[in-house]
């Protein structure tokens, strides 16, 4: 266990045994990926590498270990961090020109759990302007490749998103695990366009303090990571209540590792109608239906059930998700931080700021959810998506009376290339269209590799389970990771 | 067209943003089709519905009142683009 | 009802009142930065209050307290259950492009107060609603010619919005609501009231109409900061639009500014455009959910307020109802004129704290709270008046020593011989002398001219330095002369 490229394979958990047993440092781990990401520029993952700082990590992290006290389980771990987490005294872009240059002098409280928990920041990755998009091409840093191709093809694929930098990088074995954000499907999605793990836990879970908000009612940090276990371990550190964010649930986080391996037996696995679509690509249909193979094999039982409004869910979330981010978007407007274009007025200097500072889809967004909430259009518009929520979530609680967790896949298709979607939103806010119903409920979802599609992508199986039950959720994912054993590896990587 | 181009004008306006006229007539094209789509909501029976504007299922928390931040205008205005007397500056603005 | 008359006929005024009111706490509404007034800029401001990427609002329990408080001290509805909306528009001393208030679901509902008028007689105002909210920053136009600066001291501090129905109906009454309201807020010290530093401020919204007419359409003049530019608003106001709808124009509804140096409003040119503020709920927050036994707690440590004070010094005191609206304006004033009333005269006492008292106050430009003459010392000094150790005439110079020096009245009247001289012996001496020197006047009164013992009276005052009691000499020069 010394080449570099050995260290780069460790998940989480193994890393964890190798820096405890003493066979390898936080240094060792540390140099091995960032002169991997060196080498990786070219896919475009990071904003802002920070070799120093993660040097710095690790070395504190050594003399931590050496003197007999280390912190835990993440203690040297070296992570990736989406763009969208305000780290103290590192620039902090959202991807976006609007916020280019701006040094945060504060520390977002997910990555300040990290930092007390030991881990290690290799830098801080690109993701879609404002987090709203699936495909990465939205950042206004450029583009993120996906390290993985189609078989027989090398166009560059997109990473999905908005946590494409971190999806990437963690398939890419530039990071032993990342953060992301998940407001619509922004970790699951791109998890299973890069075949990683992905997981957004219940809304409450992990504060939301010092995120660049999105829209607030959905937004939710979560773990990407290569294995389910490692994506338990790493909530481990992000989680946990916090005074500072008023939605953040007040109860202590529980070790979502220690019941990883109960198994799924007796277990009752939901498989709702509704997302059996006319016209599901067969390829899906036919990994759901492995999925429900592999978790009867185990035991579980599966339990048909319906979620009746679920083909609403995409459209009420591109009124309420547009609507609070035309909101939280307001404070960009050149005045206190950030990008700026100096007006003869203010007018001007609000209206040319923001013009310029934005892309072309969050000014899209921006339109749409000051229109939704303009005087005239309230009721219409953002109200009546806010009763379709509530009608969702109320599936998801009627459903949840027969069932322990629910199965579906969790996206459409696979990784698409670059440039194939951008004409069309419609067509690409389609990608979210099995993720967002959880989103707009709160609940923990999940996302695992199932086997890789006939142009040799990876496909993701997607669980949802109950609010704050986290641990059953990752024991059937573990479950279903044991049967899927999906070892592919990317291109690059 | 459920959102034409007067109405591109007046929400742009309302968000601060430019639009350059060029664009206009394309934008509202394209907000139309977004809209037109979400429209399928008028399918849904709400009646009697309670919007849900959150899932958090927990009480609003109170703070003490204390005295625990501010005393840091150097933070405050440390990204600040163009800082006058520690205060922060835009155009002149008459009332 | 007063109505104003135009050159076409009568016309009455209507008024309603937005009183923004500074809450009294320590920190702000939804971060832990200083309210304190006057520090340097942007030193009492949280990353929260700079609206700086990712923050995240938490309320402080001691504002929605002092809202409810508030709220029961207006004598109306507290809501159980309210809603954060977020106000949405740009302005530069704004800093999260939004102001976190309460829209459709206020935690106050309606209520209603007494005023009282120069007349002596009262109206009742109704309440509509009382929301909290945050203040805005402060922009600065007056430091840089070609800028505007902001500094965000103020960014977040908490308000009570406090909403009066359209029940006013003039100048005077809109002033004794905005004193009402002061008043109140003092007692139960949820604001200071302070005008000058900003701590309250009233938005003035005026129309006219002819008596029995649907309302006119209606001017907001915005941000008014003291009673007497309330007034001079709401004349000059009055004025204009009744000008400008008899010259066969009409009123724009827009917002207005006061000038307080041309006593004018003028149209705000900046504000000058169509309001669409997309109120929505706040994702940050959840509904504020308030125990009726919470409520009800704070209801049991009200104090006694102004109005009732008021009722009970008429019922009790036998005090006028304008002598009592005087004395229970500012709760001081009203503990202090019961200290000085216990077991004594109420009206003496009432005249007393009105008349020298306020006099000595208003001339040294004093306040009550820290009065160089105490309640008990007044009441002293009130009690050697009835058991006659000092003349009413006395009294008011013991008064200005007391002012001036704090002491008992007391040790004023031993240390500088003005005690009242009651020892009949002194009188006696006294009036004999008056008397002797006085043969015609004594013949003028025997024949018939009783007036002439006013004369007498003057010599014996003269000849015992003012100090004799009046009633003594003159009974003792009736019995003499008489006798
Ligand atoms: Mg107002
Ligand atoms: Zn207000």
């Amino acid at each position: 266990m010394t080449s570099a490229s050995d260290l780069r394979d460790l998940t989480i958990a193994e890393a964890r045994d190798e820096l405890a047993a003493g066979n390898v440092s936080a240094r060792e781990l540390t140099e091995a990926h960032l002169a991997a990401i060196e080498v990786a520029r070219d896919l475009n993952v990071f904003i802002t590498e920070t070799p120093d700082r993660a040097l710095a990590d690790a070395d504190a992290s050594d003399a931590r270990r050496a003197a007999g006290e280390a912190l835990g389980p993440l203690d040297g771990i070296p992570l990736a961090i989406k763009d969208l987490f305000c780290t103290d005294g590192v620039q902090t872009t959202a991807a976006s020109h609007i916020l280019e240059g701006f040094v945060p002098p504060y520390e977002s409280t997910v990555t300040e759990n990290l930092r007390n928990a030991g881990t290690v920041m290799l830098g801080k990755t690109n993701l879609d302007e404002f987090a709203m998009g699936s495909s990465n091409e939205t950042s206004y840093f450029g583009k993120v490749e996906n390290p993985w191709q189609r078989e027989g093809d090398n166009r560059p694929l997109v990473p999905g998103g908005s946590s494409g930098g971190s999806a990437s990088a963690v398939s890419g074995r530039l990071c032993l695990g990342a953060t992301g954000t998940d407001t619509g499907g922004s970790i699951r999605q791109p998890a299973a366009f890069c075949g990683i793990v992905g997981m957004k836990p219940t809304y409450g879970r992990c504060s939301r303090w010092g995120i660049v908000a999105f829209a607030s009612s959905l937004d939710q940090a979560g773990p990407m990571t290569r294995t389910v276990r490692d994506a338990a371990i790493l909530l481990g550190g992000m989680a946990g209540f916090d005074p500072k964010d008023s939605t953040s649930a007040e109860m202590v986080a529980p070790d979502f590792e220690a019941r990883l391996e109960g198994g799924v037996r007796g277990l009752r696995i939901g498989i709702p109608a509704e997302y059996a679509v006319d016209g599901m690509n067969p390829e899906i249909a036919a990994l759901w239906d492995r999925g429900k193979a592999w978790l009867t094999d185990a035991g579980a039982e599966l339990v048909d059930i319906s979620l009746p409004h679920t083909k609403y869910a995409l459209p009420a979330y591109y009124i309420i998700a547009p609507a609070e981010a035309s909101s939280n978007l307001a404070r960009y407007d050149g005045v206190r931080y950030g990008h700026r274009e100096d007006g003869e007025d203010l007018t001007s200097l609000y209206e040319e700021t923001r013009a310029s500072g934005f892309g072309q889809e969050v000014r899209r967004r921006i339109l749409i959810g000051t229109y939704a909430l303009s005087s005239g259009y309230y009721d219409a518009y953002y109200l009546k998506a806010q009763k379709v929520r509530a009608l969702i979530a109320r599936d998801f609680h009627n459903a949840f009376e027969d069932c322990d967790v629910i199965l579906t896949p969790t996206t459409p298709g696979a990784a698409f290339a670059m440039g194939e979607k951008s004409d069309d939103p419609i067509a690409m806010y389609l990608n979210d269209v099995l993720t967002v119903p959880a989103s707009l409920a709160g609940l923990p979802a999940i996302s695992v590799p199932g086997g890789l599609s006939s142009e040799g992508l990876p496909l993701g199986l997607h669980l949802i389970g109950k609010a704050f039950d986290e641990q059953t959720l990752f024991r059937a994912a573990q479950a279903l990771e044991y049967a899927a054993g999906f070892d592919s590896r990317p291109h690059r990587g | 067209m459920a959102v034409d181009i007067e109405t591109v004008v007046r929400v742009a306006r309302l968000a601060r943003l430019t639009v350059p006229e060029g664009d206009l007539e394309t934008l509202a094209g394209e907000l139309s089709n977004i809209i037109g789509w979400i429209e399928q909501l008028d399918e849904v029976d709400t009646d009697g519905v309670e919007p849900l504007a959150s899932v958090a299922d927990i009480k609003l928390r109170w703070r003490a009142d204390e005295v625990t931040d501010g005393g840091i205008p150097d933070k405050v205005t440390s990204n600040a683009p163009d800082p006058q007397n520690g205060m922060f500056s835009v155009p002149k603005v008459v009332e | 009802m007063t109505l104003i008359q135009g050159r076409t006929g009568d016309w009455e005024v209507v008024i309603g009142l937005e009183v923004h009111a500074q809450v009294t706490s320590k920190s702000k509404l939804f971060s832990g930065a200083s309210t304190e007034f006057g520090a340097e800029p942007n030193t009492q401001v949280s990353l929260v209050d700079a609206a700086m990427p990712g923050m995240l609002p938490v309320i402080n329990e001691k504002a929605v307290e002092q809202a409810v408080r508030t709220g029961l001290g207006l004598n109306a509805q507290i809501n159980l259950k309210s809603i954060f909306d977020r106000k949405n528009y740009f302005y530069p001393d704004l800093p999260q492009g939004y102001q976190i208030s309460q829209y459709l679901d206020p935690v106050v509902g309606k209520g209603e107060i007494e005023i009282d008028l120069e007349d002596g007689s009262t109206r009742t105002v109704g309440i509509t609603r009382l929301h909290l909210e945050q203040d805005a920053g402060k922009s600065i136009h007056d430091q840089d010619p070609r800028k505007t600066l902001v500094d965000l001291n103020r960014s977040g501090v908490a308000l009570m919005e406090i909403v009066s129905e359209p029940d006013i109906r003039s100048a005077e009454e809109a002033g004794a609501y905005v004193e009402k309201i002061r008043s109140i807020l003092r007692y139960l010290g949820t604001c200071d009231g302070n005008m000058q530093e900003g701590s309250m401020r009233a938005d003035v919204n005026v129309s006219v109409r002819k008596p029995g007419d649907d309302f006119g359409t209606r001017a907001e003049i915005k941000n008014v900061n003291s009673i007497r530019f309330i007034r001079q608003a709401i004349d000059y106001e009055v004025r204009r639009q009744i000008e400008l709808i008899e010259d066969g124009g009409e009123v724009d509804q827009e917002t207005r500014l006061f000038d307080p140096d041309r006593a004018e409003t003028r149209s705000m040119r900046s504000k000058e455009e169509a309001h669409d503020y997309r109120y929505f709920p706040d994702p940050d927050l959840l509904p504020l959910e308030l125990e009726q036994s919470w409520v009800d707690a704070i209801r049991e440590t009200l104090p006694e307020l102004p109005d009732q004070k008021k009722h009970r010094f008429v019922d009790d005191y036998g005090l006028s109802v304008i002598d009592a609206g005087t004395l229970v304006a500012e709760r001081k004033i009203a503990e202090f004129f019961e200290a000085v009333a216990e077991g004594r005269d109420a009206k003496v006492a009432a005249n007393w704290v009105m008349g020298e008292l306020f006099g000595a106050l208003n001339r040294t430009d004093t306040d009550i709270a820290t009065s160089p003459v105490s309640a008990a010392q007044l009441g002293q000094l009130i009690d050697f008046i009835s058991d006659g150790t000092v003349s009413n005439r006395l009294a008011k110079n013991v008064f200005e020593i007391m002012f001036e020096t704090s002491d008992d009245p007391k040790k004023i009247v031993e240390q500088r011989g003005m005690k009242q001289v009651t020892d009949a012996g002194a009188i006696e001496a006294a009036v004999d002398e008056a008397i002797a020197a006085g043969a015609a006047q004594v013949d003028q009164y025997k024949g018939g001219n009783v007036k002439v013992l006013g004369w007498f009276v003057g010599q014996v005052m003269k000849a015992t330095q003012g100090k004799a009691n009046p009633q003594a000499v003159n009974e003792m020069l009736r019995k003499k002369l008489d006798g």
